[in-house]
């Protein structure tokens, strides 16, 4: 992979250092204030729930990383060992297996592993039952203010999904094709938490849960987010939905891009913050592209 | 991070005396000697004991009110009277205790020559609402995103808005909005209270939701932090830590009952409600999709809570245990007014003899909060003491109530009495309010014995 000269610099060399006391220091001071961690909870604030996520890791998550999608990982030295860090990856699958296979290798893999904090769609809430498991295990709603306070207030890692359900939502035949990155609000908020930004890829998930159709009137009926087709569902019911195909995994971690050398009203700068977005996107697709022509079979990678 | 500077309130009135909150901050704030007034409205007798709060029996009407706030000069009114739970009473009663009432509580407070400088609003996290597109941590500059489903809802945002109005039109005044989350504490009666009282807790089936509570003392910490702080704008007052509903009740050590279909949850609380626990409307959506707020605004602003949202379980938990074994020991507090107005006005109650009280809940603290301690100290005495020679009536001795005709014949030599008051306060004045001291009583009575103790005292210091 040819490595792009980082835009950071390029775009924005002029800009002025930032002043001590301006806001971003008074809100650093706020961190301080964060509530202390009490060892004795089950439970974190976020509904994360040690116990069950541990357990759900060591079953379920092993076997599908271990042995049924055979997880090959590149580059994750590039997710940083600490600081607040935004990993943007492309999306697909009915049921999206990427993002737990991504936490999964960063536990693995990483010299100083550190949890992962999933962005899905605020839906899961409406859900019984998905709503109690899925924050549990380390997903929060992708809500601006939840992505700041744990970027920049906990400096934890969060993942995010730019496509978003459009990623999801792509059959098969436009499979590694990327769809549009949103308005970039993940970029804005990067920069507003002053967080790194690395771009990620996973090539295999879209063979792992394709889908064939769409069938809105039965979307209506079930007021699911949508009623895909794929080779286990609905046929073997809503468990088909994590009826994955053994597709051979591979997930590539890209360089990071540090947002905090880009000042403080970068934000605010639409241009700037859609050229990275863009830039992202087009860094995951060349990859996309790299890995999958590389790839000799779908199955065994 | 920089505290804001102290500057309690002097003449304090407060709405809602005789319900919980406003009894609770009575007591709590009559322990502090910088605050020389409390006078408490509201429309029945007060329910708790009180030693030098006084009371008056008005309703929300706002000439009245107007007129104790002119006649007695108050500075600070605190507004605890907002209904937040829909069982407490009718739905148009609460709406008009809970809008009306703000309307002609602020009414009372404007006019160009109103006394009051700060207006403390106890409202309510349900402001922000519970919904399915919630951030985790509600910050206090956020503003929710769908209008309220439910009647008190409505009216806690319909109550902000009067009182965000009357903040832009009176830009000379401090208006302090304290958002608190839900309530949990031994003495305090909430629907959550009630319903983690149930043998087993119903739950919606599929829902976990996220909790944040705050220990009633806090409450009552928190509304006395802001009458003692100019704080103005908006606070959340919520403790440290969001809990999971299936850990509240495991700290509580019950059972999990998720009774509650996820769908129609409205129509089957009808048969709870018979059962005898009734689930206020707007409890239905904290269950379902929970709460989070964002408490570090506050803490910014000085002030550190005594209990973490676990923490308050857990007590309450130990409480709810105990209750059986204690239920009926104690005797309820009655109200009676020749009682109090003997107490408050005869010249035959010793007042300096009166102790530092302890209440029921342990809320009186003799040491001064923390980050506070030399302010205190140093500014704080010296200026009753400035009027102690010349009005021959201090502010420190607390049960006087300013009106007092203090020149009666019956009344014990005041000259004997300030003296020994003025000796008793050198103790913890520095060198320069020392002077200042020495100065006033050379210019006013020149007492021997007061001139000594002050020589005394900067020996004292000195050395």
């Amino acid at each position: 992979m040819a490595d792009r000269t980082p835009l950071v610099e390029v775009d924005r060399a002029d800009a002025e250092p930032r002043q001590a006391d301006n806001l971003p220091a008074r809100r650093e001071a706020q961190r301080d204030l964060l509530p202390a961690i009490e060892p004795e909870r089950q439970v974190d604030d976020w509904g994360r729930s040690e116990r069950v996520e541990r357990v759900f890791d060591e079953t379920v998550v092993e076997f599908f990383y271990r042995y049924w999608f055979r997880a090959e990982v590149e580059g994750v030295e590039n997710v940083p060992a600490e600081g607040g860090a935004l990993l943007a990856s492309n999306h697909s699958g009915a049921l999206p297996p990427d993002a737990t296979m991504i936490a999964k290798a960063i536990k693995e893999e990483h010299s100083a592993p550190r949890p992962l904090h999933i962005t899905v769609e605020h839906f899961f809430k409406g859900y019984p039952l998905f709503s109690m498991l899925v924050p549990k295990i380390g997903c929060v709603a992708a809500h601006p203010a939840n992505v700041q306070r744990l970027l920049f207030d906990e400096r934890q890692l969060v993942l995010v999904f730019p496509e978003g359900r459009k990623g999801t939502e792509k059959p098969y035949h436009e499979r590694y094709r990327l769809r549009r990155f949103g308005r970039g609000g993940f970029v804005a908020a990067a920069i507003r938490a002053r967080a790194k930004l690395v771009p990620v890829c996973v090539v295999g998930a879209e063979e792992a849960a394709p889908i064939f159709a769409h069938v809105k009137p039965l979307q209506k009926l079930t007021g699911l987010l949508y009623f895909p087709l794929t080779p286990t569902f609905p046929w073997m019911g809503p468990l088909g939905m994590l009826g994955y195909l053994p597709a051979k995994f591979k997930i590539r971690f890209l360089a990071p891009i540090d947002t905090d050398r880009l000042g403080p009203d970068a934000e605010a700068d639409r241009s700037l913050v859609q050229t990275i977005s863009h830039e992202v996107r087009a860094r995951i697709q060349e990859n996309l592209h790299d890995m999958v022509s590389t790839r000799k079979s779908v199955w065994f990678g | 991070m920089n505290t804001p500077e102290r500057s309690p309130a002097r003449r304090v009135l407060i709405t809602g005396l005789s319900h919980y909150w406003g009894g609770r901050l009575a007591q709590a704030l009559e322990s502090f000697p910088e605050i020389e007034t409390i006078i408490g409205v509201d429309t029945r007798e007060p329910t708790r004991e009180l030693e030098r709060t006084e009371f008056v029996k008005v309703g929300n009407q706002h000439s009245l009110i107007q007129r104790i706030v002119k006649a007695a000069e108050i500075d600070t009114v605190i507004d605890t009277r907002l209904v937040v739970d829909s069982i407490a009473s009718s739905r148009a009663a609460a709406h008009e205790n809970n809008v009306i009432g703000t309307l002609n509580i602020l009414a009372a407070c404007t006019g160009a020559e109103s006394p009051v400088r700060r207006f403390i609003f106890k409202s309510s996290a349900h402001w922000y609402g519970c919904e399915q597109d919630d951030p985790a941590f509600f910050t206090e500059q956020m503003r929710r995103k769908h209008a309220p489903q439910t009647p008190i809802e409505r009216d806690i945002v319909e109550a902000e808005a009067v009182v965000t109005d009357f903040a832009e039109k009176r830009i000379d005044a401090t208006v302090t909005v304290l958002r608190f989350a839900n309530v949990l504490g031994p003495s305090v009666e909430t629907s959550h209270v009630r319903m983690f009282n149930l043998p087993v807790v119903p739950m919606i089936l599929g829902f976990d939701p996220r909790y944040q509570f705050v220990h009633e003392d806090d409450v009552v910490h928190a509304l006395e932090h802001a009458a003692l702080f100019d704080l103005p704008g908006i606070y959340n007052v919520a403790a440290d830590g969001v809990l999971a509903l299936s850990e509240v009740i495991s700290l509580l050590g019950k059972r999990p009952l998720p009774v509650l279909p996820p769908w129609g949850t409205g129509l089957a609380a009808g048969p709870l409600r018979r059962l005898g626990f009734r689930v206020p409307d707007e409890m239905l959506n904290q269950m379902r999709f929970g709460r989070g707020v964002d408490n570090r605004r506050f803490k910014a602003a000085g002030f550190s809570y005594r209990y973490t949202s676990r923490e308050a379980v857990l007590r309450l938990g130990e409480h709810l245990r105990l209750k059986p074994v204690l239920a009926g020991k104690a005797e309820p507090y009655r109200y009676e007014r020749e009682v109090e107005e003997f107490l408050r006005w005869s010249p035959h109650v010793r007042r300096e003899a009166a102790n530092p009280r302890i209440d029921d809940a342990g809320l009186f603290d003799p040491s001064p909060p923390p980050g506070e301690g030399e302010v205190d100290v140093a500014e704080a005495p010296p200026q009753p003491v400035e009027e102690t020679p010349s009005e021959e009536e201090s502010d420190l001795d607390a049960p006087a109530p300013e009106p007092m005709p203090r020149a009666e014949t019956d009344v014990p030599d005041p000259g004997l009495l300030e003296q020994e008051e003025v000796i008793a306060l050198l103790a913890g004045l520095d060198v320069e309010a020392l002077g200042e001291v020495e100065q006033m009583e050379r210019d006013g009575q020149s007492r021997e014995a007061v001139l000594e103790a002050i020589a005394g005292a900067r020996g004292y210091l000195r050395g």
